[in-house]
């Protein structure tokens, strides 16, 4: 780690390797569409998986232990599967490009792009996060519920004021986890090779093709800090909601 | 304000097949305070849940709130208040915002609920408590929130489910009392879950005795306590005392001596007695004679274990200050009148 920050000052450039990659269009650009993706990526994983979560957590139905067992499943792919299932999926001889082309004579094609990289990172995260969500939505107090509901609190206001404050701290935690894991994600990016460059593939583009060292140490330092920072704000914002729910 | 509330045949079957209530009928006058009393898994709280709208009873069964049939209404439009042995506080909000949810859901204007809140803080005498987090209360304080949050919306009826067993014996005393002259003064209909017989005497004006989901015997405490209709309420409410013997030429013979009989049958009978219906006399005085197996010294009196009269223990108990020993003969006259003979 010392090493790496070395590696970037002590480059010709000095300190000014950080300052290329602010000046520098293609590295800002790369560092902010990933900042970006993992945002969007983590707020629809929170969202999906929270209704998911929940209503798998309240509902016994035929099948259901098998869907949630169904769902530990993509936790064990690389990124690489992930990314050539999304080819499978949505490429350019992929099952919804056929079936598209039955139903409007176009193929649609999103796997090359933003919506393809987002479709293998949520793949992926959602499972994740359902899992967590599940395991903090059976420890809610039942009764905190019914007391709202005695009060007059209707589905959604129970939602808002009970529900959602009680599942905070699985939300801190596993929002932190899915941004981090999203910003360090190389395989699936890296399998669709799309147009969107993400800064773990600039990161390597850098070290392994152009020998650029100082930049890809650089790069990599503000890669880890960034998910560091991501991390660290989700334990104190949980630490704090922590205490005030004890 | 108050409500008269009304289950006709409710019975509550759960999902895995388990009958926990019923089916049960039973009528709560406006205004009353009833307690449920039974032991643990009886169907106390399904019975409450029922009432509040939180269960729904199986097909067939319903309830009415003064006239309306509710038993389709869902708890939120019920207009019940409720208390919980756990409280229940929103922790994410104040002891302030904790009695004022129940207005800031319906809605009610800012300064309407600033005055209601300020009033019902005030009447729970936790005013100076209104800013805290609920985590930094003791239990007592929290179940003074949970009441103010439940009256605040001036709920048609308040139902507790066993609010005080979660504080320590002092404290439980002194909130009973309170809650005691809060429903008086409010009379509002509530109802009151508890396994604490105590704690029914004292509160209620009438006890529902439950036993296995169904009313084993409604009626006012001294009702109860006095003239119990089967062993089960007789045994379950206080202390009672079995005597197994013989009746013969007026007397009942027990193992220890013979108490006058003034019931009818004969042959071989077992009767129950209230302790406080046996006093200590002198040798010879005495209609039965025992040993004192052990004593407990309570301060005002002194109770005793009783060995030798009949088959089992007799619990006896004396305000005399005497120093009672192990093994010691006690002699006994009991009130021919207390004996109680129930056949179920
Ligand atoms: N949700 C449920 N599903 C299945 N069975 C239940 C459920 N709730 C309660 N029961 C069962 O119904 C019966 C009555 O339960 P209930 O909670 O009403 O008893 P209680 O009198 O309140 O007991 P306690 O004094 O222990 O609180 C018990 O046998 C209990 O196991
Ligand atoms: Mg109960």
């Amino acid at each position: 780690m010392a090493r790496l920050v070395a590696v970037a000052a002590g480059g010709p450039a000095g300190l000014a390797a950080y300052g290329v990659i602010v000046t520098e269009p293609r590295y800002l650009r790369s560092l902010v569409s990933t900042v970006v993706l993992a945002a969007v990526v983590t707020a629809l994983t929170l969202v999906i998986a929270t209704i998911a979560g929940v209503f798998l957590q309240r509902n016994r139905f035929p099948g259901r232990s098998v869907l949630v067992a169904m769902l530990t499943f993509p936790l064990a792919f690389p990124g690489v599967v992930v990314g050539f299932m999304v080819i499978m999926l949505a490429g350019r001889q992929g099952l919804i490009g056929d079936l598209t082309r039955l139903v409007t004579g176009e193929r649609l094609v999103f796997a090359y792009s933003m919506a393809g990289l987002l479709t293998g990172y949520l793949y992926f995260s959602i499972p994740r996060v359902i899992l967590t969500v599940m395991a903090a939505a059976e420890k809610l107090d039942p009764r905190l519920e019914e007391a709202a509901r005695s009060l007059g609190a209707s589905s959604w206001q129970v939602v808002r004021d009970v529900i959602v404050p009680g599942l905070r701290p699985a939300f801190l935690s596993a929002g932190a986890i899915c941004f981090a894991t999203a910003m360090g994600a190389f395989g699936t990016a890296f399998t669709l090779a799309t147009e969107i460059e993400v800064l773990p593939m600039t990161i390597y583009t850098e070290f392994t093709l152009r020998a650029n060292i100082v930049v890809a140490a650089a790069l990599s330092i503000i890669l880890g800090g960034i998910t560091w920072l991501a991390l660290a704000l989700a334990r104190t914002a949980a630490g704090s909601s922590v205490a005030a729910s004890a | 304000m108050s409500v008269a509330i009304k289950l006709v045949s409710c019975a509550k079957t759960f999902a895995d097949g388990t009958r926990a209530v019923g089916p049960l009928d039973l009528e709560i006058p406006p205004g009353e305070t009833i307690v449920f009393l039974g032991p643990s898994g009886c169907g106390k709280t399904t019975t409450l849940r029922l009432i509040a709208g939180l269960e729904s009873p199986n097909p067939g069964g319903r309830v009415l709130f003064d006239e309306a049939d509710v038993t389709e209404i869902s708890i939120e439009r019920r207009n019940v208040g409720m208390v919980f042995q756990s409280y229940a506080l929103f922790p994410n909000m104040t002891v302030g915002g904790n009695v004022e949810y129940g207005l800031r859901v319906r809605k009610l204007p800012a300064a309407a609920r600033a005055a209601r809140v300020e009033e019902m803080l005030g009447m729970m005498k936790i005013g100076e408590l209104r800013h805290r987090r609920v985590d930094q209360l003791s239990g007592g304080q929290k179940q003074r929130v949970a009441l103010a949050r439940a009256l605040a919306p001036q709920p048609r009826v308040l139902l507790l489910d066993e609010p005080l067993t979660a504080l320590d014996a002092k404290l439980r005393d002194a909130l009973r009392v309170e809650i005691d002259a809060l429903l008086r003064r409010l009379r509002m209909t509530a109802v009151y879950v508890t396994h604490d017989q105590a704690e029914a005497m004292a509160l209620g004006d009438r006890i529902v005795v439950m036993s296995q989901g169904q009313v084993a015997q409604v009626g006012r405490p001294r009702d109860i306590y006095f003239a119990p209709q089967s062993r089960f309420v007789a045994e379950f409410v206080g202390t009672m005392n079995r005597l197994h013997g013989v009746v013969r030429n007026g007397h009942l013979e027990v193992m220890g001596g013979r108490v006058p009989w003034r019931g009818r049958g004969g042959g071989e009978v077992e009767v129950l007695f209230r302790p406080e219906r046996a006093a200590i006399v002198e040798a010879g005085a005495g209609q039965v004679k025992g040993r004192v197996a052990t004593s407990f010294f309570l301060g005002d009196r002194t109770r005793l274990l009783v060995e030798g009269v009949s088959s089992g223990t007799l619990v006896v108990e004396t305000t005399d200050r005497r120093d009672w020993e192990p093994g010691q003969d006690v002699h006994l006259v009991i009130d021919p009148d207390a004996l109680l003979t129930l056949d179920r």
